[in-house]
């Protein structure tokens, strides 16, 4: 496996220094890191130690919280994600984002998953018909779906539909996934089916996940960041993180020991 | 969850601490049992086997359970996969310290061998070394573990220079073949007890340090820093807590 301990891999996204503030709230403090590109990197922590704060700040989306800001260096295939000609929206396409509790729109499946490419590339006719199905079998979902296209997308199950939010995100061509506790309201069985569909996408995508589930993390990753009080604290190979992890303060957290 | 870990890995260690005194102990009494030609003495080692055995399953089925149910990660999963390592060398030592007091048993019926070999000196070195790695494995002392590697290659030349002393006995008095056969046979059983002993060493620096040195040249290397929180044997109460 290439990682970055390797410097093999490109970096998907650089972060030097950086910080993220909430008013006077520094919750995000001076990380310096490289997420290296078609992998997947785990980000762990207890709670409120920043992980979703810097997840959130990879495609802008602190943005829509008041009195945020961030300082230092935050770069996306080298271009800075906070530049002032950076448009969001533009941004949030290729760095797509599901979330903890599934949200997909009150409507079909079929139009659930066509919103984002209808809107953003104006496509229409045959050519989203086959992004429909070409996402929702890349988030392994096709298969139970395909009958029920025009259903209500609040007709699925709970994994099914945050599947359905992967195939929607996947639907614009994203080159990364940010995933904010993806499993965290699902069933076991659910969650399984979410982790065997983050292997798949592996390699195609890069992907990063934030979850307080180290066992998930230690399963579905290639490398892992762990966080504390808004700290980076240690940043390398899964494998390695959970064999023999270099900090103290890490190893504590992995085995229980606090957090 | 962290509470129940901590309470099995207590009871883990209290079953491997009494396994490494029981086969300690087998060693050193059958060793006796060849210096004095005591066959009382060779029968108790050869009699505790069966119990020593059992001790060995039990210190498995716990490993087992433990990454069964707790899934340990970093510096507890080394210690869980180190202990179930040392519970093999310690189950193999304690096989050697029987075959050992049966070689023992033999000897005694025969008359006494009247030649200079280092067999006492091979068993003492040999018994040195297993005391030290367990002391090492109590204290979680990468530095004595490291020792122990290095006094291997001691015993094993005791150990060819005793072949060539049985080799030359057996040429100078042919009627003494069988006796001198159980001699050689003795030096060897001393010489893999040496050999388990740095076994459990490796694993110890492994445990500690996180890295495999079997097969390598590692061993000699100055030691790495590692933090790690795995507990100490030396931590261990005699008493389970209430």
């Amino acid at each position: 496996m290439r990682t970055t301990e390797d410097n093999l891999a490109p970096m998907h996204i650089e972060a030097s220094l950086f910080s993220v503030f909430y008013r006077a709230n520094q919750a995000v403090k001076e990380v310096t890191l490289g997420i290296p590109a078609g992998m997947v990197t785990a980000i762990i922590g207890p709670s409120g130690c920043g992980k979703s704060t810097l997840l959130r700040a990879m495609n802008r989306m602190n943005d829509l919280v008041p009195g945020c800001r961030t300082e230092g260096r935050l770069l996306f295939e080298g271009q800075p994600i906070y530049g002032p000609d950076v448009d969001a929206v533009a941004l949030r396409q290729s760095i797509g984002m599901v979330f903890q509790k599934p949200n997909p729109f009150p409507k079909s499946v079929f139009e659930n998953v066509s919103y984002g490419p209808r809107l953003h590339r104006q496509v229409n006719g045959s050519e989203l018909a086959d992004i429909v199905e070409r996402s929702l079998t890349d988030a392994a979902l096709w298969d139970e779906v395909k009958d029920r296209l025009n259903e209500n997308a609040l007709g699925l199950s709970g994994g099914q539909q945050q599947r359905l939010c992967i195939a929607r995100a996947l639907a614009v061509d994203p080159q990364i996934l940010l995933m904010d506790e993806p499993t965290s309201a699902l069933d076991p069985r659910a969650t399984l089916r979410i982790e065997d569909l983050i292997d798949e996408l592996r390699g195609k995508y890069t992907i990063i996940i934030v979850t307080h589930n180290m066992q998930q993390a230690a399963r579905v990753s290639d490398c892992t960041a762990f966080m504390y009080e808004g700290v980076l604290i240690e940043f390398g190979a899964t494998k390695a993180m959970f064999t023999t992890p270099k900090e103290k303060q890490t190893e504590d957290y992995i085995t229980g020991r606090f957090g | 969850m962290r509470v129940h870990l901590q309470r099995d890995v207590e009871k883990l260690k209290r079953a491997i601490l009494a396994l490494s005194a029981e086969v300690e102990s087998d060693v050193r009494t059958a060793v006796r049992a060849i210096e004095e030609r005591d066959e009382d003495l060779a029968r108790q080692v050869v009699d505790r086997e069966a119990h020593t055995n059992a001790m060995e399953v039990d210190v498995e089925d716990e490993c087992l359970k433990i990454l069964a149910l707790h899934q340990p990660v970093a510096g507890d999963l080394r210690y869980i996969i180190a202990v179930l390592k040392i519970n093999q060398d310690l189950e193999r030592i304690g096989d050697l310290a029987v075959h050992v007091a049966e070689r023992g048993l033999f000897l005694s019926g025969q008359a006494p061998l009247d030649i200079p070999f280092r067999l006492g000196e091979m068993a003492d070195k040999a018994q040195a070394m297993l005391k030290a790695v367990l002391d090492a494995f109590v204290n979680l002392d990468v530095a004595a573990a490291r020792q122990v590697c290095a006094a291997d290659s001691v015993i094993d030349a005791i150990n060819r220079d005793v072949f060539q002393q049985v080799k030359k006995a057996v040429a100078h008095t042919p009627a003494n073949f069988e006796a001198l056969i159980q001699v050689l046979h003795i030096a060897r059983h001393l010489e893999r007890i040496a050999d388990h002993a740095t076994n459990i060493a490796e694993d110890l620096i492994y445990l500690i340090e996180g890295r495999i040195v079997r097969h390598t040249s590692e061993v000699s290397d100055k030691p790495r820093g590692l933090v790690t929180t795995v507990p100490a044997l030396s931590d261990t109460t005699t008493e389970p807590k209430p």
